[in-house]
Formats: structure tokens, sequence, C-alpha cells
């Protein structure tokens, strides 16, 4: 088999489950590497690291994949906030293994419109018992772009007392706008607590009446609610001024935006 | 101050109000009461502008800040801030919105298509103070989501504040008895009395529209005329007394 054949062998494609939603002219342009390398990292037991990411539309390049992996060892914590507004297309992707009463926290929010499409996938690994996490994802999309949420939580069987929480909720603030959700729950152990949720609407017309009934005019409110509906992700931040600096950054790539 | 004229609406394309008309006058309370489906809370809603309540014909003016206006000729915004409030019969929830912003955000919205000065932080939560504890609620709620969390009274009671900050010149309150114990239920009746009974020498005065069910509401807020609506129109007007007479012999007995 010659070596080109080989590399073409293990480029994902989106026949591939956890790349189904993907830009399927990117993966097959990209560089192999892009879309199987990881970066790595490691948090020491104890201890508490916290990441924030945010990935902004870059026309000049054809898509961009980030791929985290992290391993947290026991009583550990890691938290990862990420901001989504990438294309044409844009992957974040984490690979979260959790030792003993370790705990991995992610907020994520995509925001796009034209023809963008945004994905935050993660693979959540409880590798030891007594270990949590919690996933909060919010994307607003309008235009024609995609958000897409692709969450797997993993709970072998030795995994007891596991507690594992996953949200997503996409607001279509236009016809022709979509978001993905797949959530996955592989769970061999008995005693533990998942739960998923997932939800793809418009903005609340009841809560916009409301509203409107007490004097806010249409954008006004709608602004207030996508506000409201994007701060669900950032709840986890424990500093009020870095919650409300990624808020702002994230309510920033909405300026001009027809909500 | 309020003037309905052969109003007719419907709803997904089925008529609901067939002809209502009424007319109310500053300084005057009216109840609305009527058996269930008689179209009271359409009512509410065409007055609010709601989408999804089409108007099919009539007219609706009200007596503003600066004069008569076609209300029906207005956004759902832009009639708040003609000075008409709804109390609505089930709150809506609003999460990740605190009552204090949502609250600062439509009394400046109002105040600003009105050509007034946006109220300060400081004015606007001694205000806030002023009227939760009017209606006896805890000034932390107001910190809370919008309604998220409330018990049914807490939620009226909710609706209250809001109309008090708020000020309007004309209220449609529905069903703003419903899901009140009696001790909330006397706080609300004196709370509508004090927000809108209360004589301004300056304004052009205010009126109240209590729709309710049962005659209870109307021991603390003294209707001046009782309306019963049935099948879309009113079909009987009274003082006081037919409110209890209601009570009494039910919607048929009095109505027919």
């Amino acid at each position: 088999m010659s070596e080109a054949l080989a590399i073409t062998a293990t480029r994902p494609s989106t026949r591939d489950e956890e790349w189904r939603y993907a830009d399927a002219d990117y993966l097959a342009s990209a560089d192999p590497a892009r879309l199987t390398q990881w970066l790595e990292h490691a948090v020491a037991p104890g201890e508490t690291e916290r990441g924030f990411a945010v990935i902004e539309a870059d026309s000049k390049s054809a898509g961009f994949v980030d791929r985290l992996r992290v391993h947290v060892g026991k009583g550990g914590r890691y938290e990862h906030f990420v901001i989504n507004a990438g294309g044409p297309y844009a992957r974040c992707e984490l690979d979260v293994t959790l030792e003993e009463g370790a705990h991995f926290e992610l907020g994520g929010v995509t925001l796009g419109g034209g023809e963008v499409r945004q994905e935050i996938v993660t693979r959540v690994i409880h590798a030891a018992p007594q270990c949590t996490s919690n996933q909060v994802v919010r994307a607003v999309q309008w235009g024609r772009s995609t958000g897409n949420f692709l969450g797997r939580v993993e709970i072998p069987k030795d995994s007891q007392k596991v507690e594992a929480a996953q949200n997503f909720r996409a607001i279509l603030l236009e016809a022709g706008a979509s978001a993905n959700a797949k959530p996955e729950l592989e769970i061999f152990a008995d005693d533990v607590k998942a739960a998923h949720g997932a939800a793809i609407g418009a903005l609340d017309e009841q809560a916009g009446f409301y509203m409107a009934s007490r004097g806010i005019a249409p954008e006004a409110a709608r602004k207030l609610l996508v506000r409201a509906f994007i701060a669900d992700a950032f709840v986890a931040i424990s500093d009020d001024e870095l919650r409300e600096d990624m808020l702002d950054q994230a309510l920033h790539f909405l300026e001009g935006v027809e909500l | 101050m309020l003037q309905i004229d052969n109003l007719t609406a419907e709803v997904a394309g089925k008529p609901i109000l067939k002809g209502l008309s009424l007319a109310v006058n500053a300084g005057e309370v009216h109840a609305i009461m009527g058996p269930n489906g008689a179209g009271k809370s359409t009512l509410s809603y065409v007055l609010g502008g709601r989408p999804g309540y089409e108007v099919t014909g009539g007219s609706v003016t009200l007596d503003g800040p600066e004069g008569q206006i076609d209300l029906l000729a207005l956004e759902p915004h832009e009639r708040a801030a003609a000075g008409l409030f709804l109390g609505f019969q089930h709150p809506v929830e609003i999460p990740g919105v605190s009552f204090v912003q949502f609250l600062r955000e439509a009394a400046n919205a109002q105040r600003r298509s009105r050509g007034e000065e946006p109220l300060s932080g400081g004015a606007f939560l001694k205000l806030a103070k002023e009227k939760a504890a009017l209606l006896k609620l805890d000034m932390d709620m107001l910190k809370r989501p919008v309604n998220v969390g409330f018990s049914g009274g807490e939620k009226k009671r909710a609706e209250m504040v809001q109309m008090g900050i708020l000020d309007p010149g004309f209220a449609v309150l529905d069903e703003t008895d419903s899901g009140l114990d009696i001790d909330a239920l006397r706080v609300v009746g004196d709370a509508i009395n004090t927000i809108m009974r209360q004589k301004d020498e300056n304004g052009p005065g205010k009126a109240v529209l209590l729709i309710t069910h049962y005659q209870r509401l109307l021991d603390y807020v003294k209707p001046d005329f009782v309306h019963v609506l049935a099948g879309g129109r009113i079909v009987k007007t009274g003082g006081p007394e037919l409110a209890l007479n209601l009570e009494k012999e039910g919607y048929e007995a009095v109505a027919a």
C-alpha cells in the first residue's frame, strides 16, 4: 500500500459518526494531521484549571479544527469555556478523561450566520468512581449557518456514583439556519446519574409579547432574550468579571445581526 | 377613557369577539365577568395586541398622555407607552432576565418613547422597593429571573408590582385574583386601589378593567359597573349588585 493511500484511509469523513455534520469538502482537502492530532494536557490531582477559547471567522482559511485532550487527575477540576464564532468551518473538540472525584465543566456557544458550519464536540470518559461532568452548550444561528453539538459521555462499569449532565439548546433566528444535537451516553455502571437535554427552536414568542406588553420594543426584547440564552453557557464562571467579559465577547459577534 | 365600539376578533380563524362595545370613563373600575370561553381573555389580548389575535372589525380608542389614540393601530410596546397595562392571567417566565433588569428596561423604554428622562439606577430601585413593599413582596425576589420559580400567588403580586412601577393610565387585569389566598387577595386588592384609584390632580385620571370569574376580588376593589360577557358580547350591564346576583344564581340565570 502506498503512503498516500494509507493517509486517505485514516482521514475522517462524514461517514464517521463524530464527523457526520462536519464540512465534507474541508475534510477531503485538509491536512490529515490537523484532523487527527491532539493537543495533550494534564491537570494534576487536586488542581483546578480553566481554559478559554474564542474562535473567530477566517475567510482566508477553509476550516479550523481545534482538538484538545485533557486528563484530569484525582479530585482535580478542568473548566473549558468556548465561543465558536468561526467559519467557514470551525470545530472545537475536547476529549476529557476524569479520574476519581474529578470534574469537567464545559460552557460553549456557537454563533454564526452566512454559510458557516460550527461544531462543539466532546467526549468525556468518566474513568473512575465519583467523577462528575456538566456541559452547557448554546447555539445562535442565522442565515444558512449550522451549529452542532456532539457530546459523548462514557461511564464504564466500575465508575459508580458518577454524575454527568449535558444540556444543549439552539435558537434559530431565521428559516434556513439549522442545528444538530447528538447526545451519546454510554453507561455501563448502574449507580450513576446521567442527564441530557436538547431543544432547538425560535426565540420565545410568549416572552416577546410579555416584554412588549411592558413597553419593551421587539428588538430590545430579543436582545435581552438572546443575552440571557447565551449567559447560560457561562453561569459556571465563578469570577464575575470574567463571566461578563465572555458574555460581552459573545454578544459582540451578534452586533449588526438582525435578531 | 377607553372606548370599544363593535369590536370583532378571531383566533386561528375562529370568531371569538362578536361585536363588543364598552365605554370606560376616567376614575372608573369596570368588572367583566362571564363563563369560560366567553372571550374574556381574548378581549385582554386583543387590547394588548397579542400576535395571533386578529381584529376583524370595530375600533378601540384610549385617552393617553398625549390625547386620544387609535389603540389598534399601535404595536404592543407602543400601547404600553401610551398608558395601557395588561395584567396576565398566566404571567410568563423569562429565565436569565432579572425582574429588576426587565422592569428598568421597560420603565425607561416607556419614558423614552414619551420624551421623558430615563430613571437612574438608584431612582429605579427606590421605586421598585416602594412598590414591592406595597405588595408585601420581598425585594430579593425582584433580583431573581422574571417569574421563574414563583408560586401562582407570587406571580400575581409581582404583576401588581410591575403595574405600580410602570404607573399606567389604564389597566386590564385578567384574572389577577386567581391563585391568590385570602390574605394575598386583600393585599392585591388594596394595591390596585392604591395604584389605580388615587386621584392625580394633573393627569387625565386612571381606569381599570377587571376580568374575573369570581365576585371575591370585587369586595376589595369596588367596581362602578359590572358587565357580563357571553358569546363574544356584553350581554348585561349593572352595578356591583350584578356580581352578587351572578355569584348566587349563575351566569345562565342572570344573563339569559
